[in-house]
């Protein structure tokens, strides 16, 4: 019987336009204990096929809470998540998501671990080794293969780590503020490497981030929130062109969109501190 | 070829402490410091060995053999029944707590009951020794699959990993090496309660009975050797597990690296 129903949901599916957007966050709230402490006050927001979104706001906003949200570990107390133009609320596996922290299996080689991650996303075992393998010798790291995580630098981790959530077939990859663990060195060359490479196959990506250049210089569109409760304060759409070059640092709206963006946090913060 | 050195260095300290102890026991031996009855001198101890080897053998095969069955058989149902308690929370709700009181009986104090309801057979024997080695692998691999790095689960459960899935590719690894500990930990103490085992009786065969008869016949080289044998049976097995947990463990970093 509920075979039956996933099998139409899925003819649905695919008779629903091709333009459906990958994800929708649907006036999402969450409150957790019995004082019922109100972390996500009614958030909606979207993403579209191949567009790169980012989520910015103060620290303790909610972020967190909203990717496990996302990716179905935690139940909203009310609203809905959708994707592709069905309901995912509560679903697990249906995001790629590339953690703060590496995390890779320490038992596993990088193309091992790479493998693992695709198989549980349902691609087939001799499939999933062979775009490992593939990929990692597209990003230069084919020597490293058949390492174990603890060799590899944290750079190269963290790049591990990303290849394995672009190679991932889910709908939308979520980054958790990918870069937050770096120097800011490695932190500046792994945003351009990231764009070179995202740039060339274009998925749906929310990237949460604690910083606005971070934001600007990779995103397409970007959501500013709220102290807690999160709310969307604003969104605004980044301007530059694709592929983007390592300069747009230096463009004057780039400058008055980052002071803009800095002064919603300040006044979100703000509002925070009055209550 | 450095690495050996290392090695080398590391080993010939606790060496030469060892043989200046052996010789100034024995020369003091020699020189007639203590009573041959009570200590007999290394040399005595070798050649004593050396004479009776025939027997002494027969009773290490019958000692090392109660010991191995003893080690896997307890090592396997406490690994199996780690596995069960972890996959059951609502059965190990019931029953770790008593799991980890039953770690502070001595299990050695049951003997004599195994061997009131089993008879002068093996069986009671190495059902002791089972029991001795079935709690440290029980209770570390239990710890083990249970204490999960959270990162590595959150990812995991992130993109939408199964309860099975996660079972063999997330936490049964990572109580590989906790299983090791628990094992080292049984390895040793599956020597100790073999002998004790032997020595509560029900058997003429095995290290164990053998000292206590060397002793009750007042033939301390026997006594002395058997002991030696005994040690070298414990070092042995610790450090057969330790390279067989190099083998399998081969994802961490070497030693020096974490240091």
């Amino acid at each position: 019987m509920q075979k039956e129903m996933e099998k139409a949901a899925d003819t649905r599916c695919l008779l629903a336009d091709k333009n459906a957007l990958k994800l929708e966050v649907k006036d999402i709230h969450k409150s957790f204990g019995k004082a019922a402490k109100e972390v996500l006050g009614g958030l909606s927001f979207t993403v579209a096929d191949g567009e790169f979104v980012s989520i910015i706001g103060p620290s303790g906003s909610g972020k967190t809470t909203l990717f496990s949200v996302i990716g179905g570990l935690e139940n909203p107390s009310s609203g809905e998540i959708w994707m592709e133009g069905k309901e995912t609320t509560g679903v697990r596996g249906k995001v790629a998501y590339m953690p703060q922290l590496a995390s890779l299996l320490p038992w596993r080689t990088v193309a091992g671990n790479i493998g693992l991650s695709l198989q549980i996303a349902g691609v087939a075992k001799t499939e999933a080794n062979k775009m490992a393998k593939e990929w990692l010798v597209r990003i230069g790291l084919a020597s490293y293969a058949d390492a174990y995580p603890h060799m590899l630098s944290g750079g190269m981790q963290q790049r591990v780590s990303f290849l394995r959530a672009l190679l991932a077939p889910q709908n939308i990859m979520l980054l958790d503020e990918p870069f937050g663990a770096l120097d800011a060195l490695t932190r500046v060359e792994m945003q351009q490497w990231l764009l070179s490479i995202w740039e060339q196959n274009r998925r749906s990506v929310l990237l949460v981030t604690h910083s606005i250049e971070e934001a600007l210089f990779l995103s397409d569109r970007v959501i500013v929130l709220s102290r807690s409760p999160a709310v969307v304060l604003e969104e605004l759409e980044v301007p530059f062109n694709r592929p983007r070059s390592d300069d747009v640092w230096e463009d004057p709206r780039f400058i008055e969109l980052k002071s803009r963006i800095y002064g919603l946090l300040r006044t979100g913060s703000d509002g925070g501190d009055k209550l | 070829m450095d690495n050996k050195r290392r090695i080398w260095s590391n080993i010939w300290p606790p060496l030469a402490v060892f043989s200046i102890i052996l010789i100034l026991w024995q020369t003091a031996s020699s020189l007639g410091y203590f009573d041959h009855w009570i200590i007999p001198s290394p040399l005595a101890i070798v050649q004593e060995a050396a004479t009776s080897w025939h027997r002494i053998g027969m009773h290490t095969m019958a000692s090392v053999q109660l010991m191995i069955f003893g080690f896997l058989g307890g090592a396997a149902a406490g690994f199996v029944i780690a596995a069960a308690l972890h996959l059951m929370p609502g059965v190990r709700k019931g029953f770790y707590p008593l799991l980890i009181l039953s770690q502070n009986v001595p299990v050695i104090v049951i003997g004599p009951i195994l061997t009131m309801l089993f008879g002068y057979t093996m069986l009671p024997r190495l059902l002791l020794v089972m029991m001795v080695c079935f709690f440290p692998v029980a209770v570390s691999t239990l710890n083990g699959l249970s204490n999960t790095d959270s990162v590595l689960r959150h990812y995991l459960q992130m993109i939408g990993i199964g309860k099975w899935k996660q079972f063999w590719q997330l936490e049964l690894p990572h109580a590989v090496i906790h299983l090791f500990s628990g094992l080292k930990m049984a390895a040793t103490y599956s020597v100790l309660s073999a002998v004790i085992a032997e020595w509560l009786g029900g058997t003429n065969k095995g290290l164990g009975s053998f000292m206590l008869l060397s002793l009750k016949g007042f033939m301390p080289e026997r006594v002395f050797a058997s002991t030696a044998i005994i040690v070298l049976i414990s070092l042995l097995m610790a450090g057969l597990i330790a390279w067989v947990e190099r083998m399998v463990v081969r994802w961490q970093p070497a030693a020096k690296d974490r240091r």
